[in-house]
């Protein structure tokens, strides 16, 4: 199985799997905040190596990255990536602070990391529940950096198996614009055929 | 002045006048080769070590040792000679942290290895490099003068 043999019902099956799960996580992202958080409609995303560090507008773009393994009978990775700003206002938002920071703290940091730990359960909690498959995460690791450094690590993950990257990505927007985080769900490609087959479609 | 963009798992070359250039390099290595004399300089963007750990290894640019090799190959086709090429190394990152000793989670340390030993084989000196640490860099190779700029989010920018 390789990204090149997936067909299009598989396509939106991933796709789907991403609508389920991210709908998942958009409510615990509510909660958190008790404010409306909007999604899109989860894209699938086939990529070049040479394309993916473009993927949010541009390499050199400083982001926040939030990042955690998968492991057991999946494995793979999320990210949770947001713009400075954006970053910067959720933080505040979490710790219920007024202020013009232009910068992130320890504690800021560690608010976005638990964000982005729950998250990820919430999203592999509802791909567990669906699949039937025993999906666990890691600790969440946070970075900020260009864009294209901070998605080299995923990209290179597929770089084993692939040569492309496939990403599940969820664009989410809290209520008032202030908030704008991609959410990406990278399974490797042994991981397709068991979403797949456990779903019957394989 | 022409720029040409190397992404990963990409690799370029240029003779005379012009910029070879990666944004936002993490833990993939930037390997630039430089014929000072004929001046044809190269740029590589592998992401993993080596291609004979890995079955699917047809892309050679994707691998440390035979991107170099194919570097080497397309330089020579422009008019350098091999045992006047020089060599840069920037990148190889570990953009996240984690307490366990996760092999791919190193394996910015391990391109940076894995490029030494493959130079060192071929002979090609290493003349400076800026490796390591836990932040991006974006390089410009300048096949004027050889110089290798990298600029960072809060650690800087220099030449080397």
């Amino acid at each position: 199985m390789d990204v090149e043999n997936l067909n299009a019902m598989m396509i939106d099956i991933l796709g789907e799997i991403g609508n389920i799960g991210s709908g998942n996580a958009a409510t615990a992202l509510a909660g958190m905040l008790s404010k409306r958080v909007d999604m899109n409609v989860p894209v699938v995303k086939i990529l070049e190596f040479k394309d993916v560090a473009g993927v949010l507008g541009g390499e050199e773009e400083l982001v926040v990255g939030i990042y955690l393994d998968l492991n057991k009978d999946i494995s793979g990775n999320i990210m949770f990536i947001l713009d400075l700003e954006s970053a910067i206002n959720l933080s505040n938002m979490l710790l219920n602070r007024i202020d013009t920071e232009e910068d992130l703290d320890d504690l800021a940091m560690s608010a976005l990391s638990e964000v982005g730990n729950i998250l990820a359960s919430s999203y592999v909690n509802a791909l567990g529940n669906l699949t039937n498959l025993n999906i666990s995460i890691s600790v969440p690791s946070l970075a900020i950096d260009m864009a294209g450094a901070i998605l080299s690590v995923p990209a290179i993950q597929f770089g084993y198996i692939s040569d492309r990257v496939l990403l599940i990505e969820t664009i989410f927007e809290e209520g008032n614009n202030s908030v704008r985080g991609n959410l990406f769900l990278l399974p490797d490609m042994t991981s397709f055929e068991k979403i797949l087959s456990s779903l019957g479609v394989l | 002045m022409k720029i040409i963009k190397v992404g990963m798992a990409d690799l370029n070359v240029i003779k005379n006048l012009g910029i070879l250039t990666t944004l936002g390099l993490g833990s993939c290595v930037g390997i630039a080769l430089y014929d000072e004399h004929n001046r044809v300089a190269g740029l590589a963007h592998p992401m993993l070590p080596s291609s004979k750990e890995i079955r699917n290894n047809a892309n050679k640019a994707k691998f440390v040792d035979t991107g170099i090799e194919l570097l080497i190959e397309k330089m020579i086709q422009k008019g350098a000679f091999r045992q006047n090429l020089t060599a840069k190394v920037a990148g190889g990152s570990q953009m996240f942290s984690f307490d366990k000793n996760n092999n791919i989670l190193k394996i910015g340390e391990r391109n940076v290895l894995a490029t030494k030993k493959k130079l060192r084989e071929l002979n090609i000196q290493i003349v400076s490099e800026d490796t390591g640490g836990n932040y991006g860099r974006t390089i410009e190779l300048n096949v004027e003068d050889g110089s290798l700029l990298v600029k960072t989010i809060g650690h800087g920018i220099k030449v080397i």
